[in-house]
């Protein structure tokens, strides 16, 4: 066999599989299709979608369209994993250094948590803290407050919620806000480099923060209220809170459960980026007279950083997967709304799931290069 | 005697320091302890605030007291580096110990003293803590599913049996050693496969049929793993070869599984199975319902293994191909006897915790309904006699996997160990 041969063979049988394989799954589907009597297509989006859906962030309800329902279930499945990525990014962090304590009790209970929650299966925490943590919480007429305004029931919590007057002129303060940060700190970085000057950057940002918001208060007409929950009594046994934000249990189960789990592994990653770092690195730092903070902030978290973060994306990218599970304590995601209760609705078995498997596909797609973005402009950059 | 300055001990009066700092610190400890294992609280007299607070301060002060440098007693040296460098170590220190002591009673009564064991109705819960009674009347479901009772001999017969042949590697002597990884790769699945086909599923040899919808529980979990296991294992090698292939093809299309697979959640792949798979099968084509979650686990675990082989295979230095292809070595016998020995070598760690996650994937299995262990907790919970013992099973559960799961990591830390070799 000559050289071209052998190179294209392989290649050529790679095809013919695959063509194969979807050939065969095509041709299959198109005579069960005819024989049920569906057509393909994604007209069904448009149509009105007649069921409900009890927990969602816009206007929703049966006489949407399942578009609008898809819509919906996505932004439920995003609002968990923001949360989720908030909560565990900052637990994983404190664990994380935890572990590298000098001190042995923290050490060794941040291990221990590491340990005991990445073992156990994510649908078994969920299930845990839905069906038997948080139902053994009062009911609402039972409830006590928790710095009087919070309620935890069985029910969910309640808390206050803002009622905004101006609430733009606020928004724009803050985006001035950053702008100005951004400005700041590259005048700062140029300073630096031509004079050698120094600007507390930190503490300029963290006024601006405060009294520009401020001023928007005082003058600019913006005005903030708290909405109070207050129990009502619908019948003799049954109670509800009204006015304030409701959170629904299965989205505190779905959130504690995913950051929980998803903190230990961000705390490995954590722990093994710092530990990375040589030890000569922190010695050569102080000894050019660096202090503590500034040998972290400067040396070590720079150096740190290039080797926490693509695992680290890894776990935010699973942690938006692993979102998914929701469907399993009926919190309405993406899967529940979509995949679930449209595609039983509808029947559209092959338009429905991928549609959903794209959705997933394009939310990966976009974290990983969101962080390759960051990686790029955090690495080496060689001269 | 010299002058005592409390803020700053030092070793002039090590003693002094050293009674004043311990006593304080165990007053503080054993205030916490009346409280929390007798409920006696010897400072009921202050405001609840400062009683609350009280053994803390104490704490505090007791170890900022024993705080001394080079004191040349061992003991205290030691306990100072570890638990008691500053002010805020110390806080933490006595902040854990304290939780730890506060923990220790309602764990042990909720698992033992007030726990009920005895009995086997819902009745014989009379303690305030868990009704282990509950998971012995279950424990057959949770382990055999809906498996026939009077059947269950042959999942315990070919389970005994799949481990008795597992051990085969270690009996095996020099000369019949070359074939084990033949043995393990090959002839031991298909053991594996004929074993649960004949005597788990049964129907042939005079043996009931028991469908696939009544297997269920632990059993069933180590039957989904063991093949996604040996599934995904080969066909990552393959994912992760052909994605380092020179020939563009291979390489296009296994990027394109593996990314895709690696894009989507294992929940939707499962609904896939279970929905729009039977539409891309001719009518009268059946496919059991274990066997199409067992392919689809499969290749979306494969996806991961063949990422982690592929950080094996671009971790070994160009060298070791360039050697291998210098003695004239094609590719196949480069791959077997040089490339991937090293390769695999390198990346167990990673390879094991993709099959911890398998492990711990399989509960989703419940999508197509099919009720390994936490399946039928879920049943056994919805049950009208047994209402009110979500905790125990769960608790259960978590034990169960637990061990599995930490068992497999230890596991590969030794593998590790072992197969190091100097590089």
């Amino acid at each position: 066999m000559n050289f071209k041969a052998r190179k294209i063979i392989p290649q050529l049988i790679t095809v013919l599989v695959v063509v194969l394989i979807f050939g065969f799954f095509t041709f299959n589907a198109q005579i069960n299709m005819d024989n049920r009597g569906i057509q393909f297509g994604f007209g069904f989006l448009t149509q009105e979608s007649s069921f409900d859906v009890q927990f969602s962030l816009i206007d929703y309800d049966g006489s949407h369209s399942y578009a609008r329902a898809y819509l919906v279930g996505l932004l439920n499945t995003l609002l968990v994993a923001f949360i989720g990525i908030l909560i565990s990014t900052i637990l994983g962090v404190i664990i994380g250094i935890a572990r590298l304590s000098p001190n042995y009790l923290i050490e060794r209970s941040a291990a221990f948590y590491v340990e005991f929650f990445r073992n156990i299966p994510l649908l078994l925490q969920i299930f845990f803290w839905y069906f038997a943590a948080l139902r053994a919480l009062p009911l609402p007429q039972d409830a006590d407050p928790m710095l009087g305004v919070f309620y935890l029931t069985i029910k969910g919590l309640y808390t206050p919620s803002f009622v905004w007057e101006n609430f733009d002129i606020f928004l724009y303060s803050i985006i001035a806000v950053i702008i100005s940060i951004i400005v700041i700190k590259n005048y700062a970085k140029k300073l630096q480099e031509n004079q050698g000057k120094q600007l507390p950057v930190l503490y300029i940002s963290i006024g601006l923060f405060i009294i520009l918001p401020l001023i928007t208060f005082l003058i600019g007409g913006v005005s903030l209220d708290f909405e109070f929950p207050v129990i009502k009594q619908l019948s003799t046994t049954g109670f509800i809170y009204e006015g304030g934000l409701s959170i629904p249990p299965e989205l505190i189960a779905l959130t504690l459960a995913l950051s929980l789990y998803t903190a230990t592994f961000i705390a490995e990653c954590v722990r093994a980026g710092i530990q990375g770092i040589s030890k000569g690195q922190k010695e050569a730092a102080a000894s050019i007279g660096l202090t503590p903070n500034q040998v972290l902030k400067l040396v070590i978290m720079p150096q740190a950083l290039r080797i926490i973060i693509p695992p680290t994306t890894n776990q935010y990218l699973n942690l938006t997967k692993n979102s998914s599970l929701a469907a399993a304590i009926a919190y309405p995601d993406l899967v529940l709304v979509f995949a679930g209760t449209a595609l039983m609705q509808t029947g559209r078995a092959i338009e429905i799931v991928s549609i959903t498997m794209l959705t997933y596909l394009s939310i990966s797609l976009a974290i990983s290069m969101l962080m390759n973005w960051y990686n790029k402009k955090i690495a080496i950059k060689e001269k | 005697m010299n002058k005592l300055n409390f803020l700053k001990p030092d070793r002039q009066n090590l003693n002094t320091y050293l009674y004043m700092g311990s006593f304080l610190f165990f007053i503080s400890l054993f205030d916490v302890f009346l409280t929390s294992f007798f409920k006696i609280n010897i400072t009921s007299f202050l405001p609840s605030t400062l009683s609350f607070l009280l053994p803390l301060i104490f704490g505090v002060i007791g170890l900022h007291l024993i705080r001394i440098e080079f004191s040349g007693i061992k003991k205290l040296d030691l306990i100072n580096k570890n638990i008691n460098t500053n002010n805020f170590n110390a806080f933490l220190t006595l902040f854990i110990i304290f939780a730890i002591i506060k923990s220790i009673p309602p764990i042990l009564s909720w698992f033992i003293i007030d726990a009920n064991i005895a009995g086997d109705t819902k009745e014989a819960c009379t303690g305030s803590g868990a009704c282990w009674t509950y998971i012995k009347i279950w424990l057959r479901r949770f382990i055999y599913g809906m498996y026939p009772n009077d059947l269950q001999w042959r999942i315990n017969i070919s389970f005994i049996l799949l481990i008795a042949l597992a051990f085969v590697g270690y009996f095996a002597t020099e000369r019949l050693k070359k074939f084990l990884t033949l043995y393990y790769v090959v002839i031991y699945p298909i053991i594996a496969f004929i074993l649960i086909y004949y005597l788990i599923s049964g129907g042939s040899f005079g043996l009931m049929w028991v469908e696939t919808g009544a297997w269920g529980g632990l059993s069933l979990t180590f039957i989904v793993s063991f093949f996604c296991l040996i599934f995904c294992f080969p066909l990552g090698m393959f994912l992760a070869l052909g994605r380092r292939s020179t020939l563009p093809t291979l390489r296009y299309v296994s990027v394109g599984f593996i990314e895709f697979w690696r894009g989507v959640p294992l929940i939707t792949v499962l609904f896939m199975s279970s929905v729009m798979f039977p539409m891309f099968l001719p009518e009268d084509f059946f496919m059991d319902k274990l066997v199409r979650v067992i392919i689809a686990i499969s290749l979306f675990e494969a996806a991961y293994v063949a990422e982690v082989i592929r950080g094996g295979l671009q971790a070994l230095p160009r060298g070791q191909y360039d050697a291998a292809k210098s003695l004239g070595m094609g590719y196949w016998k480069l791959h077997i006897l040089v490339i991937l020995p090293q390769a695999l070598k390198l990346v167990i760690p990673g390879i094991a915790n993709t099959f911890l996650a398998l492990v711990k994937d399989t509960p989703l299995i419940f999508v197509v309904g099919l009720l390994e262990l936490v399946g039928m907790l879920n049943l056994a919970k919805t049950n009208p006699k047994w209402l009110g013992f979500a905790m125990e099973g769960y608790v259960f559960a978590a034990i169960i996997f637990w061990i599995i799961c930490y068992a497999m990591s230890r596991y590969s830390q030794n593998l590790e160990l072992k197969y190091k070799t100097e590089r």
